[in-house]
């Protein structure tokens, strides 16, 4: 046994366990949430090589777990998540009024989600990566459909469309190299018509998990309808699996043939992303939706990171900034979605406008939203600042000023549609508000919000954890040519 | 390609082809139609090209590689797996209007 194959087998346990307690499966989160976050823990302190076959197969065939620098941070940070959202959810069920059922089928697809995720940072075999992939969209589709059904089924048909071409891009890849595993991909790549064929179709169906600009259509319904520890768990963890499997793809199992052109065609979508998803967020005037719309906006800087990356003559530092980012957008997404929830329930409406007196009702909430805000603005100190002036840094460095210009401008962006709906919150109130607060309620969102800002302060040791096993340090893998 | 046709199907490119042809057939349904169990199915096509294409990959001239095979099988559990839940979504959708709107008839729920 080592964290590597108990992080995914605790949580398919937990989903077992949750469909057979039914009611009374709330209560597991107090177990799971300790025991994941150690094992979590414990992943992020182990040796550089750690790694696992699973059943001991070996490699050709067998699925290796590996536990790199981005699995490392990504699963702490989605073990620091989901047990945040759980222990809020269990003062809280997510349910809608007259849908009691609700509260008990979030439990199951809470764990499958943990379960899928988990499996899908630490795989580095592609078809593997599949299966987690349907795993994490069959409970991100449930989870959204506790909001609307309409939304989730149009994710659910365009998560599908995605699913299926990365199946296919898989498909040509057993056929052209009889091995899916990444690292042994990575040693074989040729750039010839079925790899590139294989690595554009994988491309696309993963920029349709991701919700990149312009494949974003599906996220804002679905996201914004859901109830609000749903949401936060689909903006935080779903949407951030394709992202990393994009990063293995790109960066581990093809970076000899991913071109400067291909590259910046990612970075531009990412920074038409980071400004059409920002712009959205201003002109909407529902709380919960403008909050998706952000989810549009932060994942473009992930993308918008990839040419810097791959450009960068010492990619350590942009490398640190993509992974921060895609972290610090975990921990203050999901502190926003908590907070929003609660402070919704004891607003007057869903509207922005509506929010009014809730900043003397409920401070500690507005607080948490407040400090979730400035990670997401990139604003001093918090773990947004350091990834987005990482990746500032490498833009200025590489005289890529038009990526310089959009991560200044998506902050300042961030900053006027986020202080638009605390400012609101401000407003003097019509009538008196009665404040959802008290107890694990309140403490989750500021819990994940004070984390999203201690890590501004973790500085370089975070730096380091994220390059451990990184592809450009290795010996046997090469880099692109640096972007014109 | 100036191959004959008997070449073409004798190398065992009949699967791969017809595969490719399900799933351009698939990809055309699904954009043209509205109504979700019309997509269901669309995707559903799409997936049974790609299975028959992956399937295809591993005949050989006498052995087959099992590899393929394998994740052909996997495949298709995950793709029966996702038809029975998006089709329990698209009835309860159904249920849902059909509530919402009592006198709605039969036709107009088939519509929606």
């Amino acid at each position: 046994m080592s964290p590597l194959d108990l992080l995914v087998a605790v949580p398919l346990c937990c989903m077992a366990a949750a469909l057979l307690l039914g009611r009374a499966a709330r209560g597991l989160i107090l177990l799971a949430a300790p025991l994941m976050a150690g094992l979590a823990l414990w992943l992020a302190l182990l040796p550089p090589d750690a790694a696992y076959l699973v059943g001991q197969w070996e490699l050709p065939l067998g699925i290796l777990l590996r536990a790199d620098g981005v699995a490392r941070l990504m699963i702490l940070a989605t073990a620091l998540v989901i047990g945040a959202v759980g222990l809020h959810a269990l003062v809280e069920p997510p349910e809608k009024p007259g849908h009691a059922a609700q509260a008990e089928t979030f439990w199951p697809l809470v764990y499958l989600l943990w379960a899928g995720a988990n499996a899908g940072f630490l795989t580095t075999d592609l078809f593997n990566l599949y299966v987690t992939l349907e795993m994490v969209s069959l409970a991100a589709v449930a989870l959204a459909a506790m909001g609307s059904l309409a939304a989730a089924l149009r994710y659910f048909m365009i998560a599908l469309l995605g699913s299926l071409a990365y199946l296919l891009g898989v498909a040509l890849i057993v056929a052209r190299y009889d091995t899916v595993d990444v690292t042994l991909l990575a040693q074989l790549a040729e750039p010839d018509l079925a790899t590139l064929m294989a690595l554009g179709l994988m491309t696309a169906g993963l920029l349709i998990k991701a919700a990149l600009f312009p494949m974003h259509g599906w996220l804002p319904p679905a996201h914004a309808a859901a109830p609000a520890p749903a949401s936060a768990l689909l903006s935080a963890i779903a949407v951030k699996l394709g992202f990393v499997i994009l990063v293995r793809l790109w960066f581990e199992a093809f970076p000899a043939i991913t071109g400067p052109a291909a590259l910046q065609v990612l970075g531009g979508l990412g920074a038409a992303a980071v400004l059409y998803g920002s712009v959205q967020a201003m002109r909407q005037d529902r709380l919960k939706a403008l909050v998706a719309y952000s989810t549009v906006a932060q994942v473009g800087y992930l993308f918008l990171a990839f040419p810097l990356v791959a450009g960068a003559i010492d990619p350590g530092d942009a490398w640190a900034g993509m992974t921060l980012q895609a972290v610090a957008h975990m921990l203050a997404k999901a502190a926003m979605f908590l907070a929003a929830g609660l402070m919704l329930k004891a607003a007057a409406g869903e509207r922005i406008a509506d929010l009014g007196g809730l900043a003397q009702a409920m401070p500690l909430t507005v607080t948490a939203f407040g400090l979730a805000a400035v990670s997401l603005m990139g604003l001093p100190p918090s773990g947004g600042f350091t990834a987005k002036f990482l990746l500032l840094t490498a833009a200025i460095e590489q005289g890529a000023y038009l990526y310089a210009g959009v991560l200044i401008l998506g902050g300042l962006l961030a900053a006027v549609y986020l202080f638009g709906a605390l400012a609101a919150c401000f407003a003097p109130a019509t009538t008196p508000r009665t404040p959802v607060t008290g107890g694990l309620r309140t403490a989750a969102p500021l819990a994940l919000a004070g984390l999203a800002i201690v890590m501004g302060f973790g500085g370089t040791a975070l730096v380091e954890l994220s390059a451990i096993a990184a592809p450009w340090a290795g010996p046997a893998l090469i880099l692109p040519e640096p972007a014109p | 390609m100036d191959l004959p046709l008997s070449d073409i199907l004798s190398a065992g490119h009949l699967y791969a082809l017809t595969g490719a042809v399900l799933v351009g057939l698939g990809l055309y349904a699904f954009i043209t139609q509205r109504h979700p169990l019309r997509q269901l199915l669309a995707v559903n096509v799409v997936g049974a090209g790609i299975f028959l294409i992956l399937g295809s990959l591993g005949r050989g001239p006498d052995a087959t590689d099992p590899f393929p095979q394998a994740l052909v099988i996997t495949g298709i559990v995950v793709a029966v797996a996702l038809t029975a839940f998006g089709a329990a979504m698209i009835v309860r959708q159904a249920e849902t209007r059909a509530a919402a709107k009592p006198a709605a008839d039969d036709n107009a729920r088939g519509a929606s």
